[in-house]
């Protein structure tokens, strides 16, 4: 993850509180995008960033999982993002995320 | 209870994937408040 | 009349050294964690020459097999070696890193480059005897200097070293001791650019089979910034590079767009063109240093070779419309406007869909699109996908929205009407052009009647929007008229005579 952006997600825990905080991702591959939720959760795993060796345990998931399509507005969903059904590989980036909320969300 | 609801919510959009400002979009419409939103690219 | 496409070039620059010492993963691992284990690997994992030569993808990119061709060898392709690879190719060619430090010396204007004086006599006749450098490039080949000239520029002067085969051989100094603008970072990344976009100019006038004289513009679409501190981004690498090319008559200009830019540069000299105010316009730009290695660790841990090792250069000749070249269309050129949005879908449509409708043309009516083309075997790994791909599905799913396709035609779709990526990731350079070059060898077979270019930029990285951009434009088959619209056609002057011979006949019967 970019280390601005990591940099951010840290400043609004601390700020804000891990438990009030979601993070959604818009990654384009399953492997990507476990790599980010591993990042605000366990911390980052390239051992590039400020989220290095800090474990924030943040809840965490993909725009196109199941759990979140359900809580959108239907039709912002269709015109924002339902394209991209066709495009992705959405099983493999539901059990990507899934193993690493299981894992490492402390707030689920 | 609504995962969304009443959360401050980051988001970390992808270029190839789907980008920050869908993703708020989406978001805002399930009771979230964003708080940050980017988009990244790594091509 | 439209203007066409007279010909393309495509150059590489394998420099393994700049991934260590320039790309950004590793300077910025440099600073963050000096020790990593990632950092003593890299050297490990970079190929040869040869290997970046015999690399399918990179065969292809300089035009020595069709993208068609490339599709049919299994992938992964980074652990397979094309027979009968050569250096050189139809659009350009992959030149080594020794000789294009020699270039980059031709190409310094103000004593900032520096390399040592042996590696200068070993390499300076190779550098001499490629065809495409003329006597007036290689007689500025100048002596080198001592190497503890150079290591004291480096370790006492803030220079850029600048390495051959783990060794340093050179240095870029800065030149200003106060300016950030004129850091040696910043000159190296400049000099980078700017000689690859010489290489790639060079190719580009000899594959369009026109003199250098006749070269009037030259519009650079890159991705770097030259200027000083008041004036940060004043530019004209356009100017510079045409200057070293020896294109005489040339002005130029640079056009900024991200990786939208060479898209948005094709559009404008199409259009200097057909309004008139210049017969020929190239488009170039060089390659892009920070990009080096980019997507390294991603590639380490999978235990794949280093596989972005190489600069990318391309240009484009633009001329006045000739009966028989390939033409670009600019009555359908499709954007991605302020209103447009950042949904996926909206940015396919304003893409795609805008430019089509003004032509009434459908989807399925461009045998060949060519988005973003950058090659899997690099992204794949990365977690970024087969972006080529992913570009063609959403077309595809537009299509089908459209009621054009069944959503199970899709796959043939694809097929039918995409393309294997295979352009290196150095932004810009697998932006919608890599296949113009075939685009235009496709149309004069008849191979195919038209091809959509489209380009796409991530405008928010510069922290000024937070929109995305991109425009898109069609080429196609020449009319075949090189006449049409000059001056009066022949139905006009034979209705004229007729009306005339009428008024006569019709005055002598009244007489």
């Amino acid at each position: 993850m970019d280390l601005e952006n990591q940099k951010r997600v840290k400043d609004f825990a601390d700020e804000l509180g891990a438990e009030n905080l979601i993070v959604i991702l818009g990654a384009a591959e399953g492997e990507a995008a476990g790599l980010a939720a591993e990042t605000v959760t366990a911390g980052d795993p390239t051992f590039a960033g400020p989220l290095t060796g800090v474990q924030l345990g943040l809840t965490t998931y993909h725009v196109c999982e199941p759990e979140m399509k359900e809580e959108f507005d239907e039709a912002v969903y269709d015109e924002q993002v339902s394209m991209m059904e066709m495009v992705l590989d959405v099983d493999d980036i539901v059990s990507e995320m899934s193993a690493i909320r299981d894992e490492y969300c402390k707030y689920l | 209870m609504a995962i969304l609801e009443g959360k401050k919510a980051i988001i970390i959009g992808d270029r190839d994937g789907i980008p920050g400002p869908a993703i708020a979009e989406c978001v805002q419409s399930a009771g979230a408040e964003v708080v940050f939103s980017s988009t990244e690219c790594f091509v | 009349m439209n203007s066409v496409i007279k010909g393309a070039s495509y150059v590489l620059v394998h420099t393994p050294d700049m991934v260590i010492y320039n790309g950004t993963t590793q300077t910025t691992e440099r600073i963050v964690n000096p020790e990593s284990d990632y950092l003593k690997q890299v050297p490990k994992h970079l190929r040869s020459y040869e290997e970046a030569v015999g690399y399918w993808p990179n065969q292809t990119y300089i035009g020595n097999i069709h993208p068609d061709e490339l599709a049919k060898v299994e992938m992964p392709w980074y652990d397979k070696k094309m027979d009968n690879a050569d250096r050189y190719g139809k659009f350009g060619e992959i030149m080594p890193q020794e000789e294009f430090l020699l270039l980059v010396q031709v190409c310094d204007m103000f004593e900032v480059v520096k390399l040592e004086a042996g590696f200068v006599n070993a390499h300076k006749e190779a550098f001499a005897k490629n065809p495409i450098i003329s006597e007036d490039i290689s007689s500025r080949i100048t002596d080198g200097v001592s190497s503890s000239d150079i290591e004291h520029h480096v370790n006492d002067e803030h220079a850029e070293g600048l390495y051959h085969d783990g060794k340093l051989v050179g240095c870029v100094k800065k030149a200003h001791d106060i300016d950030v603008n004129l850091s040696a970072h910043v000159m190296h990344e400049n000099l980078m650019s700017k000689a690859s976009s010489v290489l790639a100019l060079l190719y580009a006038v000899k594959n369009a089979g026109i003199a250098k004289e006749d070269v009037e513009y030259v519009v650079d679409c890159a991705e770097e910034a030259c200027g000083d501190m008041n004036q940060r981004g004043g530019g004209n690498f356009a100017k510079a590079a045409a200057e070293v090319a020896g294109l005489v008559n040339a002005t130029g200009s640079d056009l900024r767009g991200f990786c939208a830019a060479p898209a948005h540069a094709v559009i404008e000299a199409a259009a200097l063109v057909k309004s008139g105010a210049y017969k020929n316009v190239i488009v170039t730009s060089g390659g892009c240093t920070a990009k080096l290695g980019m997507n390294g660790k991603d590639h380490l841990k999978k235990e794949i070779p280093i596989l972005e090792d190489c600069l990318g250069g391309f240009a484009v000749v633009i001329s006045e419309g000739d009966g028989e070249n390939p033409e670009i269309n600019l009555d359908m050129l499709g954007r991605h406007s302020v209103g447009t949005g950042s949904a996926p879908q909206a940015v396919m449509t304003g893409l795609v869909i805008s430019g089509l409708e003004k032509g009434g043309l459908k989807i399925s009516d461009i045998d060949k699109y060519s988005p973003e083309m950058q090659n899997p075997d690099i992204t794949k790994p990365a977690g970024a996908g087969d972006v080529p791909l992913a570009n063609y599905k959403m077309i595809g799913a537009l299509a089908a929205k459209r009621g054009e396709i069944t959503p199970k035609e899709l796959g043939d779709f694809i097929a039918k009407h995409g393309l294997v990526g295979w352009a290196p990731t150095q932004g810009h350079i697998p932006s919608g052009v890599p296949y113009i070059g075939f685009a235009r060898e496709d149309i004069m077979s008849g191979s195919i009647k038209n091809a959509m270019i489209i380009g796409k930029g991530s405008l928010f990285l510069g922290r000024m929007t937070n929109l995305f951009d991109g425009v898109s434009f069609i080429i196609q088959a020449n009319s075949g008229d090189a006449s049409a619209e000059a001056g009066v056609s022949e139905e006009e002057v034979k209705g004229l005579i007729a009306k005339a011979m009428k008024d006569f006949a019709a005055t002598l019967m009244s007489e």
